[in-house]
């Protein structure tokens, strides 16, 4: 079996499918790859399915040996990858040789990086999935983030390499935005005029204590109308809740199942790949679209995502 | 009495992937009971296209395939999921013992919670030990059973600053709600005690030590069976 070997770990990787669904009664949230459409488009350049397993890298990238070689490809922000030193592309399969050595670097654009690697990363699942969820250590590799020394397999080739890149007009359709379109959430009818008029006009710069489980935000907070109290009730990803201090905290991939805070609104479906590429100091502000157009904006992306000239040769 | 139960139930729309069934707008058995029914019922007989169920104390959130459903035409297939709940026949609550050792580094919060109430330590953990508390449902972390009827006399508002890290098998209370940290996470509960019982398993086919709908009380022990267990 071909394997990866980590010579340095980055500033958090972890093993990342498309996460695990249908475990909410237990308390146990999705999590999987914070920017899904990266992960996608990653294994559909290697020639895998579009769920296989892959490395998500924070900020900062990894270096990587592989010993016996490997097609991979890079995608997600652009980290500066180096192979044996020369400068390599994202968003393009490469045909890595035995005893090459991958070198990624800082970020140049936004928060994550993907990995895929033909054969995908090999992992015991939990519950049915590769994810890492880092909060409660599971599934993923020995549920943490990677560290030096630690040894990856890859499951076996798949097809014969290709040097497959994404088409420039599905890139550019699918690169992640800053203005996130949103839908009301549960609660928004709990705030006032006057707040809903703050948060949709405001900037919000996104907080250093961020993670997967959410993003916190710092900017005008937000009043709400004194009355209704919050029972705890099941919460949706990408969920715009309000808390105590009135600043908002997006619920995200590995996020509480439950909650007790009221929701001004919910980031749609079709920009929740975006959240997974936003740094710490990004400023970032809410659009209110209505349910119509964000189905049919899913709907568009997914279409997009399906279709036949998204690869190219 | 059937009427008026299915009037109190309410749909709301979460996100353009989800929407929120709301048993009224009380922690009741009978909430608890209608959500129990409802997640047995959809766990017998699901409906294709929906992804996952998040339960509470008086509201399920259901989480779909927003490219094969919109919510109204999911919400006239849940109401006749819900107009089936009477009918629905919910097995007998498990009863769960748990060992908690209280108090010194097990319960930092034991003495301030004993202080807000006047109480002795040993008061506090006699009357935590005394009842039996239903799990209303798991959420917030894997395995996190939210267990209700605290008594009266305990009933205590969370920590103003939320701890960083709250060892797991940490046992808290926080308003009238009492619990188990499963793993350590940050949390704001008072801490009583601690359990040497593992809540979250993911090594074991029964992942969760608790099922909603169990019913559970606390066992106290001492740090030398605290030790002695945690080795077992």
């Amino acid at each position: 079996m071909s394997e990866i070997q980590v010579h340095a770990r980055g500033l958090l990787t972890t093993v990342q499918d498309l996460g695990r669904e249908g475990f909410g009664p237990l308390g146990v949230s999705p999590s999987g790859a914070a920017d899904p459409i990266s992960l996608r488009l990653g294994n559909r350049l290697v020639g895998n399915p579009q769920g296989a397993a892959a490395l998500e890298m924070t900020l900062l990238g990894g270096t990587f040996l592989f010993p016996q070689g490997a097609v991979i490809a890079l995608t997600g922000s652009d980290f500066g990858a180096t192979l044996e030193g020369m400068p390599l592309d994202p968003w393009i399969a490469v045909d890595i040789r035995p005893g090459q050595t991958l070198r990624l670097g800082s970020t140049r654009s936004g928060a994550r990086c993907y990995l895929c690697v033909q054969g995908g990363i090999i992992v015991k699942p939990f519950l049915g999935s590769a994810s890492t969820h880092l909060l409660s250590g599971l599934g993923g590799y020995e549920g943490r983030a990677l560290r030096k020394g630690d040894v990856l397999h890859i499951g076996p080739e798949i097809a014969p390499f290709r040097k497959t890149t994404v088409a420039a007009r599905a890139s550019e359709q699918l690169s992640p935005r800053k203005v996130f379109r949103v839908t009301p959430g549960p609660q928004s009818d709990w705030f006032p005029e006057s707040s809903l008029r703050t948060f949709y006009a405001g900037t919000y710069r996104v907080a250093e204590d961020s993670n997967r489980m959410g993003l916190r935000l710092e900017g005008q907070p937000i009043a709400r109308e004194s009355g209704g109290e919050m029972i705890t009730e099941g919460v949706s990803i990408g969920a715009v809740q309000i808390t105590a201090g009135g600043l908002p905290i997006i619920l995200f991939v590995e996020q509480q199942t439950t909650g007790g805070y009221a929701k001004i609104a919910n980031v749609i479906s079709a920009d929740l790949h975006s959240l997974g590429q936003l740094r710490p100091r990004d400023e970032i502000r809410f659009e209110q679209v209505d349910w119509e157009t964000a189905r049919t904006l899913l709907c568009e992306q997914e279409k997009l995502l399906a279709s036949e000239d998204l690869l190219s040769q | 009495m059937l009427k008026s139960a299915a009037d109190a139930t309410r749909f709301q729309r979460a996100s353009d992937q989800s929407l929120l069934i709301y048993f009224g707008h009380q922690i009741t058995l009978e909430a608890h009971d209608r959500v129990r029914k409802l997640l047995s019922l959809l766990e017998m007989e699901p409906i294709a296209g929906v992804r996952n169920l998040h339960p509470a104390y008086c509201s399920v959130l259901v989480k779909f395939d927003a490219m094969r459903w919109q919510h109204n035409q999911l919400e006239k297939i849940l109401q006749t999921y819900i107009e089936r709940l009477e009918s629905v026949v919910l097995p007998a609550a498990r009863e769960v013992e748990i060992p908690v050792c209280y108090g010194g580094e097990y319960g930092p919060d034991l003495d301030d919670v004993s202080a807000i109430h006047g109480m002795r330590p040993e008061q506090v953990i006699a009357l935590h030990s005394s009842s039996t508390y239903p799990v209303y449902f798991l959420g917030f972390v894997p395995g996190f059973a939210y267990l209700g009827g605290l008594p009266e006399a305990l009933v205590t508002p969370r920590l103003a600053t939320p701890r960083r890290i709250v060892p797991a098998g940490s046992v808290g209370i926080a308003g009238n709600q009492t619990g188990v940290y499963p793993v350590a996470t940050p949390g704001g509960w008072r801490l009583l005690g601690r359990t040497p019982v593992s809540i979250f398993r993911p090594d074991r086919n029964e992942l969760s030590l608790l099922s909603i709908g169990d019913r559970v009380w606390f066992t106290p022990i001492s740090p030398e069976q605290f030790a002695a267990l945690e080795r077992a």
